[in-house]
Order: C-alpha cells, then sequence, then structure tokens
C-alpha cells in the first residue's frame, strides 16, 4: 500500500485520565490515507481511549489530535458530528446499529442525516449491502439478522459515505472465524476500494493480520511496530 | 516496556465495546458545548427531516417498539379525552342552562293584557319516585300564541307532548299515568329540553284564570311568550371552592400521567440516540429527532383521544348524574379550550423530552446521566408547597356566604400543593431507600436496584401520590362543608310525611279535599287548616307614603287541624277562636298590637302596595285566648288568629290557601304516589311537598360523585403506565434475570423483589400523599373557616386504592416475569 | 535452537567452567533434555576457534570439563546480534524465544525489544499469508489458515510473556 506524502490523522502525546485510572500517557499514533493501521494491546491498555480520541469523540487532557491539519478539541459539537457524517466510519463490536431501522435505513442514516434525500440515500446504501453480501437482509431489522451479517451492515454503513477514515473497535469480537474473517476481508477490500483509511484496534492477530502496520499500547503508551527492529 | 499491563488479555475476553458497558469511555467532563461558537441554526427542512425521523422511530422497531407508541397514545389519548370533557363541561352546562331559560316560565310579575298571542300557564310539577316532573298547563288566548321551544303547537285542552324520557316513565308507570292523564300527542323536541333524562311535559288545559290585579282571584299567569328570564342557580363560592379543586385534582394527575406516558421506553430512546451520535447526529438533530418521536406519540393519542372523546360522548345520553344529563351535541369542548388542548398536550410532550434529556448527555458511545450521585437538596422542593400555602393562607376563612373568590389563585395555590408533594418524593425515596440494606435476597435485591436508580420508581408513583392527595383533601372538605349542603329544615317527619297545599280554595273545598285525603290508599292521618291574612282595620283609610298594613295570619281549621298549630288543649270546640302571637325574636311588634281579643281587624288584605276593594271588617270575639304556639309539623311556627270554620265566614276570607298535613303507612311506599295522584284532582293551584328532616343539594352528590368516579379512572390510568414501565424494565433486564435464576436465585425471591422494588416507593408515596392530603385538606378546610376535622375513612380508602393498584400491577407483571426468568432467557435477541 | 549462542550468552555474564556453563544450562533451559558433556565440550571448541571465547584458565586436575571460558568482545556482539535477529517465524519457536528472552534479562538487554522484534516478525508473515489467502483457492486458504492460527498462537504467546517480563526477571535474576 502506497502511504501519502500527508498525513491525514495525527496525534502527539495524548493523555486522558478517566477518574484516577490513566488511559493515555503520551500516546501517539499517524494514519495516512488508505492505510490499514491495526492497534493491539492487552486490555485496558488505552486501545480505545485512543481510537475514541483520534475519531473526535473523546477529546484528551493534553495534547492534540489532528485531522487533515484541523485540531479536533477546537471544533464544535456540531463541526464533529458533520466529521463523523461525512468523513469518518465507524464499525463497533455491538450495539452501533439502530434497532428500530431496518439495515437498509441503517446504511442510509448517515447520508440522510448529512440531508441527503431519503430515495437516493436508500438506493446508494442498497448498494452498498449488496457490496457486503447482504442484500437479501435489506428489510430486516438488526435483531433479526445474525452476528456476522449485523456486522457486515455495520461495514456498509460506515463505507457508504466514502468516508477517508473508519474506525473499527473490536470488529469482530463477537464473531466466529469464519464470519470474523468474512467481515475483516470485506472491509479492507471496501476499504481499499474507495481509498479509505482504516483504524482497526482488535487484540485478535489474525484481525490484525489484516491491516499495513502495527500499533502496539500498552500502559497508555504507543509503539509503532514498524519502528522496533 | 516497563511493566506488565494491569491485566493479562486473554482471547476470549470479551471487549468492552457496547456504549452502555463501557464504565468511562464515552463521558467526557472536560468538555463544554456551551463554550463553543453557535451552530447555525437548521432550516425547516432539517427541522422536518429530524421529526420524521423521530416519528419513523415511534412507529418502527417492530411489535415491541409499536406496542410502546400505542401505550404512550392511549396514555395520552385518555389523558386527552378527560381534558375535553373538561373543557365540554363549561359549554355544555351554558347550553344546558340557555335552553332552561328559553323555556323558564316563571312571571316577570308584570300585568299583560290578553290579546291574539298570549295565553295562560301555570305549573304543574310532581314527584315521582323520588324523580322530579315539571309540567306546564297551557292555553292560549289567542291563534297567535307561540308555542313553547321544542313544541311545534300548543297542546289541545286534554292533551299534552311529553319528554322522550317522561314518556318511557308513564308507558312503564301506570301510577304516574294515573296522575297525568292526558293523551300524549307527541314529544317535545331537543329545543326545549335540557338533557335527555329531562322529565317535562306540556298539557292543555282549559280551566285556567289569569290572575286579577290584586292576584286574590285567578289561578295562572299571562304570558307572551317562554323564556328571557335567567336567574342563575348561584351556588356560592364554598361550591366554587370544591369545584375548582375537584378539576385540579382530577386534572393535575392527568397531566402527570400524559408526562409519564410521553417518557415511556426513554432509557431505550437514549441508547438509540447514542447510536445516530456516532453516524453523525449532532446534539441538536438528536433534541430534534427526540422531539420529533415524542410529538408523534402525543400527536397519535391527540387523535385518539378525540375519538375516545366522541365516542364516550355518544355515551353521554345515557348516563344521568342525579337528576342532569347531556346530549352529546351539548358536550362541545369550548373551541379556544380545544386549541389549548390541542397544541399543549404536544408541547407538553416535547417539553416533557427535552427536560428529561436536559440532565442526559448522549454521546456516541453511550448516555451519561449528569448529577447521577449528587444528593437531592430539599429546600427548593419545600419551597414549592409554600408557596402554594402562601397563595392560599389570605384566603383563610374568607371563603363564606356570597364572597367573590379568586379561582385562578386557589387553582394555582392548590397546584403548587399539590406539585410540591410530587417534588418531595423523589428527595424522600432517596433518603429513605438510601439507609435500606439488609434483610433476604429479595429484600436486597429491591433496594439496591432502588438505590441505583429512585429516579425511575419515584417517578413512576408521583401520580398515584398526587391523585391520593388529592382525594384525601377533597374528601376532608367535604366532610367539614358538609353542612353548607344539607339543611336542617326543623320539621319532625314523625308528625306528618306530606303536606298538600292548594291556593284560592275554600273551607268546603278544603274539608272536601280532606275527606278525599284521608280515604287515600296509604293515609293513616291528616289534618288540614285554611290560611289567609288580615291587616289593621283603618286600612282603607290610610294615605301617604309610610302606611304599613301590618300582616295578621287568619288561620281557619277543625280543632284538630289548629292542634296542630297551636297549644290549645281541650278547650276547642266548634266556634272556638284562638289568639298566638308572633314570636318574641321576630322583631314584629307592629302585629301584637292588633292581635287581641274585641279588636276589629279587614279582611281584605291585598298583597299589593295599594289598598283595593271595601274593607270586610270582623272583630276578635271578645274572651278569645292567647295560647302558645307549637311548632307545626314542616317546622315553622305559626302564628296570628286562629279561628274554627264556625266562628268565622270563610268567605270573605281573602284569597285563603289550604295546607293539609298527612302521615302515610309506613309499610306502604308508594304510599306518597297515591296522595299526589289524589291530590293532582285538586286543581290546578295543588302543591305536594316531602316533609323531611334535612334537605340535601344535589350539588353535593355530584360532585362527590365525580369525584370517586375521576379518582377511579386516574388511579386505573396511573395502574396501566406503571404496568408498562414494569414490563419494560423487566424486558431490559432479562439478561440479568436470567444469570440470577441461572445461578440459583429462587424465582420466588425475584418475584418479592419485584414486589418490594415497586411497593417501597408506592409506600412511600401513600405516606408522603397522606401527609400532603392531610394538610391541603386542612388548608382548605380553614378557607371555608371550618374546624379542623380528620376523615380517617377516606384517608384509609385511598391509601387502600393506591395499594390495590400496586397490587393488581405486580400481580400483573408476574406471568411475563415468570417468562423472563426461563433459562432460555439467557438467549437474547 | 543454537546451543552455540546460548552458552556464549550464559559466559556474558562472566567466566565459567565447562562444568558449571552445562549446570547453568540445563538449569534454566534443559528441564527435559540434559545437556551432554561432549555436546558443550565440541561447542566450546568450535566457539574457540571461532574466536568468540577463550580460554581463561585450566584447574588442575586436567580433562577438558576444567577448563575455563571467557567471552571475547567478539563473542559479545555475535549475541547481541543474535538476539536481535527475530527468529524466522515457525511453529515450536518457544524453546528459542525463551531462551532468548532469559538470556537478554540475564544479559542485562531489553528483552521487551527482543519480543516485539519476534512479534513484528510474526504479524509480517501473517499478513503475508492472509493476503495469499485471499487470492488464492480453497486448499491454499485452508493451508494458509492453518500456519495463522499457529502464528497466532506464537504471537499471543509472545504477548503473554511481554506482559510477565518483569516477574520472570525477577525469577531469573533471583
Amino acid at each position: 500500500m502506497t502511504a501519502a506524502p500527508e498525513p491525514l490523522l495525527v496525534a502527539t502525546d495524548l493523555h486522558k485520565v478517566y477518574g484516577h485510572t490513566p488511559a493515555l500517557d503520551g500516546a501517539e499514533l499517524t494514519v495516512r490515507a488508505g492505510e490499514v493501521v491495526a492497534v493491539m494491546g492487552p486490555s485496558g491498555s488505552g486501545k480505545s481511549t485512543l481510537l475514541h480520541c483520534l475519531a473526535g469523540i473523546v477529546t484528551p487532557d493534553s495534547g492534540e489530535v489532528r485531522y487533515r491539519g484541523r485540531q479536533l478539541s477546537a471544533m464544535s459539537d456540531g463541526e464533529r458530528s458533520a466529521l463523523r457524517r461525512t468523513d469518518f466510519g465507524f464499525v463497533f463490536q455491538f450495539g452501533q446499529l439502530v434497532p428500530e431501522l431496518t439495515c437498509l435505513e441503517n446504511v442510509a442514516m448517515p447520508m440522510r442525516l448529512g440531508g441527503r434525500k431519503r430515495k437516493e440515500a436508500e438506493a446508494q446504501a442498497a448498494t452498498w449491502l449488496e457490496r457486503l453480501e447482504v442484500a437479501d437482509i435489506a428489510d430486516q431489522r438488526p435483531g433479526e439478522v445474525s452476528g456476522g451479517q449485523g456486522q457486515r451492515v455495520a461495514v456498509a454503513r460506515a463505507l457508504v459515505g466514502e468516508p477517508r477514515v473508519v474506525f473499527a473497535d473490536e470488529p469482530t469480537g463477537a464473531l466466529d472465524s469464519l464470519n470474523g474473517e468474512r467481515v475483516m476481508r470485506l472491509l479492507t477490500e471496501a476499504a481499499h476500494d474507495t481509498g479509505a483509511a482504516v483504524v482497526l484496534v482488535t487484540h485478535e492477530p489474525r484481525v490484525a493480520a489484516y491491516s499495513d502496520r502495527e500499533i502496539v499500547v500498552r500502559d497508555g503508551k504507543s509503539r509503532d511496530m514498524e519502528r522496533v527492529s | 516496556m516497563t511493566s506488565a499491563s494491569p491485566s493479562p488479555s486473554s482471547p476470549s475476553s470479551p471487549s468492552s465495546h457496547s456504549p452502555s458497558y463501557e464504565p468511562f469511555a464515552g463521558f467526557d467532563g472536560t468538555r463544554d458545548p456551551g463554550g463553543r461558537p453557535p451552530e447555525p441554526s437548521a432550516d425547516l427542512r432539517t427541522w422536518l427531516r429530524d421529526l420524521l425521523l423521530g416519528a419513523r422511530f415511534a412507529a418502527g422497531g417492530g411489535r415491541e417498539g409499536w406496542l410502546r407508541t400505542a401505550l404512550t397514545a392511549v396514555g395520552v389519548a385518555l389523558g386527552v379525552a378527560m381534558l375535553l370533557l373538561a373543557a365540554a363541561v363549561p359549554a355544555m352546562m351554558d347550553a344546558r342552562d340557555q335552553r332552561r331559560v328559553a323555556r323558564d316560565t316563571l312571571s316577570m310579575g308584570e300585568q299583560i293584557k290578553p290579546g291574539p298571542d298570549t295565553f295562560l300557564l301555570d305549573s304543574a310539577d310532581t314527584t315521582y319516585h323520588g324523580d322530579d316532573i315539571s309540567g306546564v298547563l297551557l292555553q292560549p288566548e289567542g291563534r297567535a300564541a307561540q308555542p313553547p321551544p321544542g313544541l311545534a303547537a300548543m297542546p289541545r285542552p286534554g292533551q299534552m307532548v311529553v319528554s322522550p324520557a317522561l314518556k318511557k316513565l308513564l308507558a312503564s308507570s301506570p301510577l304516574l299515568r294515573e296522575r297525568i292523564p292526558y293523551e300524549i300527542t307527541g314529544t317535545i323536541g331537543k329545543a326545549g329540553l335540557i338533557g335527555p333524562a329531562d322529565l317535562y311535559y306540556y298539557a292543555g288545559s282549559d280551566k285556567l284564570v289569569a290572575y286579577d290585579a290584586t292576584r286574590e282571584h285567578g289561578n295562572a299567569d299571562r304570558a307572551r311568550g317562554f323564556g328571557a328570564h335567567s336567574n342563575s342557580d348561584v351556588r356560592g363560592p364554598v361550591f366554587n371552592l370544591l369545584l375548582v379543586t375537584v378539576l385540579v385534582v382530577l386534572l393535575l394527575p392527568v397531566a402527570v400521567f400524559i408526562a409519564t406516558a410521553v417518557r415511556l421506553g426513554g432509557e431505550r430512546r437514549d441508547r438509540r440516540l447514542a447510536a445516530l451520535r456516532l453516524v453523525g447526529a449532532d446534539i441538536r438533530m438528536t433534541r430534534r429527532i427526540a422531539a420529533g418521536e415524542a410529538l408523534f406519540g402525543a400527536l397519535l393519542g391527540l387523535l385518539l383521544g378525540a375519538v375516545f372523546f366522541l365516542v364516550a360522548r355518544q355515551f353521554a345520553a345515557g348516563i344521568t348524574i342525579r337528576d342532569i344529563s347531556a346530549f352529546p351535541s351539548d358536550l362541545m369542548p369550548d373551541t379556544a379550550l380545544t386549541v389549548l388542548i390541542a397544541v399543549s398536550v404536544p408541547m407538553a410532550a416535547v417539553a416533557v423530552t427535552m427536560i428529561s434529556l436536559r440532565r442526559t448527555v448522549i454521546e456516541p458511545l453511550g448516555v451519561f446521566r449528569q448529577g447521577l450521585g449528587r444528593r437531592r437538596r430539599v429546600w427548593w422542593r419545600l419551597l414549592i408547597p409554600v408557596a402554594g400555602l402562601a397563595l392560599l393562607a389570605p384566603m383563610f376563612g374568607a371563603v363564606k356566604g356570597d364572597a367573590s373568590i379568586n379561582q385562578y389563585q386557589i387553582a394555582a395555590g392548590t397546584v403548587l400543593l399539590l406539585i410540591g408533594v410530587t417534588a418531595l418524593l423523589p428527595w424522600l425515596v432517596e433518603t429513605v431507600v438510601g439507609r435500606l440494606s439488609g434483610g433476604p435476597v429479595a429484600w436486597q435485591l429491591a433496594t439496591r436496584r432502588l438505590q441505583l436508580n429512585s429516579n425511575a420508581s419515584a417517578r413512576m408513583v408521583s401520580g398515584v401520590t398526587v391523585a391520593v392527595a388529592g382525594a384525601i383533601a377533597l374528601q376532608m372538605l367535604f366532610s367539614a362543608v358538609d353542612q353548607d349542603f344539607v339543611f336542617d329544615t326543623g320539621a319532625d317527619p314523625a308528625r306528618a310525611q306530606v303536606m298538600v297545599s292548594t291556593d284560592g280554595t275554600t273551607v268546603g273545598q278544603t274539608a272536601h279535599d280532606l275527606r278525599l285525603i284521608s280515604a287515600t290508599k296509604g293515609v293513616r292521618e291528616s289534618s288540614g287548616y285554611l290560611r289567609s291574612q288580615a291587616t289593621r282595620p283603618d286600612a282603607s283609610t290610610l294615605t301617604g307614603d309610610d302606611r304599613t298594613f301590618p300582616y295578621l295570619p287568619v288561620i281557619v281549621g277543625d280543632c284538630t287541624g289548629l292542634r296542630e298549630l297551636a297549644a290549645i288543649g281541650a278547650g276547642c270546640k266548634p266556634g272556638s277562636t284562638f289568639l298566638v302571637q308572633p314570636p318574641a325574636d321576630d322583631g314584629n311588634d307592629e302585629s301584637p298590637k292588633y292581635l287581641k281579643a274585641g279588636h276589629r281587624i279587614d279582611l281584605n288584605a291585598g298583597y299589593s302596595e295599594k289598598y283595593t276593594g271595601a274593607p270586610r271588617l270582623w272583630t276578635i270575639p271578645a274572651g278569645t285566648p292567647t295560647v302558645a304556639t307549637r311548632v307545626d309539623p314542616t317546622g315553622s311556627r305559626q302564628w296570628g288568629v286562629f279561628a274554627t270554620p264556625e266562628a268565622i265566614d270563610s268567605s270573605r276570607l281573602f284569597d285563603p290557601g289550604s295546607q293539609i298535613m298527612i302521615g302515610l303507612d309506613p309499610h306502604l311506599p308508594d304510599a306518597v304516589e297515591y296522595v299526589r295522584n289524589t291530590a293532582a284532582g285538586f286543581g290546578v293551584n295543588t302543591y305536594v311537598m316531602n316533609i323531611s328532616s334535612t334537605q340535601t343539594k344535589a350539588s353535593y352528590t355530584q360532585l362527590r360523585r365525580g369525584l370517586f368516579a375521576g379518582a377511579t379512572l386516574t388511579m386505573v390510568l396511573i395502574g396501566a403506565s406503571l404496568l408498562v414501565t414494569m414490563l419494560e424494565q423487566l424486558r431490559d433486564r432479562r439478561k440479568l434475570l436470567a444469570v440470577l435464576v441461572a445461578f440459583g436465585t429462587r424465582r420466588s425471591a425475584l418475584a418479592w423483589s419485584v414486589l418490594w422494588q415497586t411497593t417501597i416507593p408506592v409506600v412511600l408515596g401513600l405516606v408522603l400523599a397522606c401527609a400532603g392530603g392531610i394538610g391541603l385538606g386542612a388548608v382548605l378546610i380553614a378557607m371555608v373557616g371550618r374546624a379542623f376535622q380528620m376523615d380517617w375513612g377516606s384517608v384509609a380508602l385511598m391509601s387502600a386504592v393506591g395499594a390495590g393498584v400496586v397490587l393488581a400491577v405486580t400481580l400483573l407483571s408476574l406471568p411475563p416475569l415468570w417468562r423472563l426468568m426461563r433459562p432460555d432467557g439467557l438467549h437474547t435477541e | 535452537m543454537s546451543i552455540g549462542h546460548t552458552l556464549l550468552g550464559l559466559l556474558e555474564s562472566g567466566p565459567r567452567h565447562g562444568y558449571d556453563l552445562k549446570r547453568a544450562f540445563d538449569e534454566r533451559f534443559g528441564h527435559d533434555r540434559p545437556l551432554a558433556y561432549g555436546q558443550v565440550y565440541s561447542t566450546m571448541a568450535r566457539l574457540l576457534k571461532n574466536g568468540l571465547v577463550e580460554v581463561d584458565g585450566i584447574e588442575p586436575g586436567g580433562g577438558p570439563e576444567r577448563k575455563r571460558y571467557a567471552i571475547t568482545d567478539a563473542g559479545v556482539t555475535d549475541v547481541e546480534s543474535w538476539l536481535a535477529q527475530p527468529e524466522k517465524p515457525e511453529p515450536y519457536l518457544q524453546t528459542t524465544l525463551y531462551t532468548k528472552v532469559v538470556l537478554a534479562i540475564l544479559t542485562g538487554r531489553p528483552a521487551a525489544d527482543l519480543l516485539d522484534t519476534q512479534r513484528a516478525e510474526h504479524l509480517r508473515l501473517m499478513r503475508e499469508l492472509t493476503r495469499r489467502k485471499s487470492g488464492g483457492d480453497l486448499a491454499d486458504q485452508l493451508i494458509c489458515d492453518h500456519a495463522l492460527f499457529h502464528l497466532e498462537a506464537d504471537l499471543r504467546w509472545l504477548e503473554l510473556t511481554a506482559a510477565r517480563l518483569d516477574q520472570l526477571a525477577a525469577e531469573v535474576t533471583r
């Protein structure tokens, strides 16, 4: 994968404390356009917090996250929300699909929130469901489909707006190997096709193997495995 | 690498990524949204989109989502129907009043000369089995006389037009038909009826004679038309106080209920909104979406409420509260109030949603409630009832007689007092629950759960609290003002139970009537006398503006009749006369001057200011003894000249009227009806009156019944919402329940914990409700200036109803609990 | 597993007799298969020939096991590069990796780096296998998956060891 000269997301010296528990202690990370970065580390190491900071969902206590040169913590909630709609996509372990909406509507949601017409949004959502091999469950609700199907719907939703960065936090965490592999294959292929970068938090080496490079977070500190040897 | 990580990574340990699970990853206390530059406001299209999206959530979501929305809608609908009903009451009363005035037959007192459009009328009211029947006898004097409202033409003599309700009653009651024997030629139209249960008839007559100028002769008023005379039934400030309080007490729980209904499924909604935040909804969007959701339920409820109201209205015709009934078309909510309801209910729904969102931070990773763990403060909660008290305190003792009261002030004060009770409830629940610990497993589960979120349970029972507190206060007020509505007439029903009085009769006629009465079935004893009046002997010669005609009653009756009125004893025989002086406290010092044996009095005493006709002088026989008065069976004290028919030429009396006291056979319930039938034959100016020791104004009973019906309905509503909330809680915790069962918790323990979980807040709520209700009751009693008295019966009754609702809710939630606790509950989704 | 590098590493902490070396090796690494004296002798002879060790002195009494060996500078460099060099990721590496980690601890080198280097190497191979898998037929996929699962097991072991380094260091240097 060719790395763009200009980094997309740059996090420097992030610190974050929850209560008395330090979650991030000087972590940093750079994401370049189109690359898949795996963030690994033991539970509680702060890898999810790092992802949340990168996505602007959580504001670090100190340090900064710059997305295309703009500091995320300086943006308003509205701007960050808009960023989540247009530039970012999310795939979580579970809980991110709206149970009341059909799979198709779930996928169309980011575009509709962005002001696109319903028909248009749903037409595009349908092509994405097809691409992720879940076109047959378009009219079912998340509660009625299997875990693997649900995650593929989530991937479709994350990618439907052709974001620049997809944040995936344990996307296969609740899936068996076969379904996990399938989700990862579809996620990375689709991200590659649209040129989206992927920040992939996982503790599964086989999932991390879908990445281009690896960051390990331990005790709130990050370690770029490329620079190890 | 410095040290090992705090916990070893294990491939099977679940990653912590459910928004509701992550202990602290989502809420970000350092962020201050207020400090940011304002975002561009959304345009109409965006608003519409978000609202519609919210509606989509309310309408979608499968069976469960629909169920929740339907429950919200039904809850709101019941509230709306109740509000519409309340809004229709003034108009209904108005419409009834208008029609009542339109057919009013009370004379204006003016003299009308006979003409082509005049007619004579006289009332022929009667009572049958406790139902009041109004009858009007009509006799047109020209062809152009206008028939009363609801009639196409004046009835001919011997014919009558009846209300539908009376027609039905007559058909089923031969005894009454005997009394009102006229041929039925039609029914009164709606314009002539107050309500569908109205018992009314117009009968044609040819026996009416117009009163002459002195009203000495004649038996009927002359009129040119009906109506135009309004005498509104002034019920007084105490009644208004009761009415205002009843409305507040009934409508406030409805408001609380609507607020609760709108919040159904709030936790689920918050999680859904968090999911939307993740895909890029900003805070404003989530608010708009939540508003849309609430609006959908509320609008649906509004429509449904209108339907409920329209359907319920159709049944209104069949419902009679005491003698009040209403036509469906009368139940027409006031336009302004209807608009107010249509606007304020959805707005209130949105407002409640916004308030419940105010303390909730919905972040992309989950939902966080601010102020969790912060102790509630009690001072501002106490401030609310204190403010209410401050509003009501100036009116202590002021609500009496004809004083005009500020109904808004009372309503506001009452509302504040009652709201104060609900505001104190969360604090009370939190404070008490925080101290609970130990106990068996079920108790522990329940108290810990309550400690975690006492707010939800407090909210659940706040409706019950308001309803019970209000109802207790009202019942106390009712019993305190009892005397206001129940009059002590002073009558002695042991001596006589019925009185028949006839105007414009004679001694002979009266004796004849008496014979007929005593021959009537069910009459045990009867006595009667003739009443007239006299004045000073020189009345005809008086001139000038300061002339007065002293009132000197003349009572003519046989010894039996007279003994009922004065302490006459054995000294009475035909030809006897007696004098009875007016009671000293009467302030009448004029009349005693003329009530002396040997004095002359003028029997031509007229009703008017001007003396008319020739004097008819009569001398009180010398030696007439003065005797003490005796309270008559109706409770009044007669005085004046008492004479036996042999002592006075009764044909010289001025407009004599007879009064016949009748003792009935207590074993014959219909005895009074036979008497009425007999009396109906005495002529148009005969009235039959029941003698009873007390008399109750119907208003009181209506209010009490209304309160009880309303309180019951409110409790049922609240019970329904309690049940819904309970079921939702159970569903949300199904996994936990299954786990508890899986590791061996007894089902009975879980059932008990559910019961405790409802019971603890409800018991606290009821305690508070009793305290608040007694407090409000005391305030209301103080306002009407009465002595404080406890009505423990109503406290117990209302508490029992509240407790019953809780028990019913718990029982109804047990089957689903059992189902959820099956081990396969572990398998979710 | 390279016995030569292991013995060299053991010598880094100070000169030892051949007999001591065998005992130290057995104690730490030869749990189930004690090293034969012959193997120690031949290995040391080879190291001596390559100039990685030198004879520090000979105990009276004769016999190869009475020689005292010391590590040369070249020997230190050799250990250094051996430790830094990740092993070719293949199954059943743990004996070698364990030896390397212990030696790194014993010689005061950063064991965590060693593990991370190995980890990066493992993941590199896993990436390659994953790529090959996505392009291959089912047979390829199954073969790749087999290797991937084994590599994953190793990688998890690396992770776990990294998490327990402090504990291990305390035990080894006791």
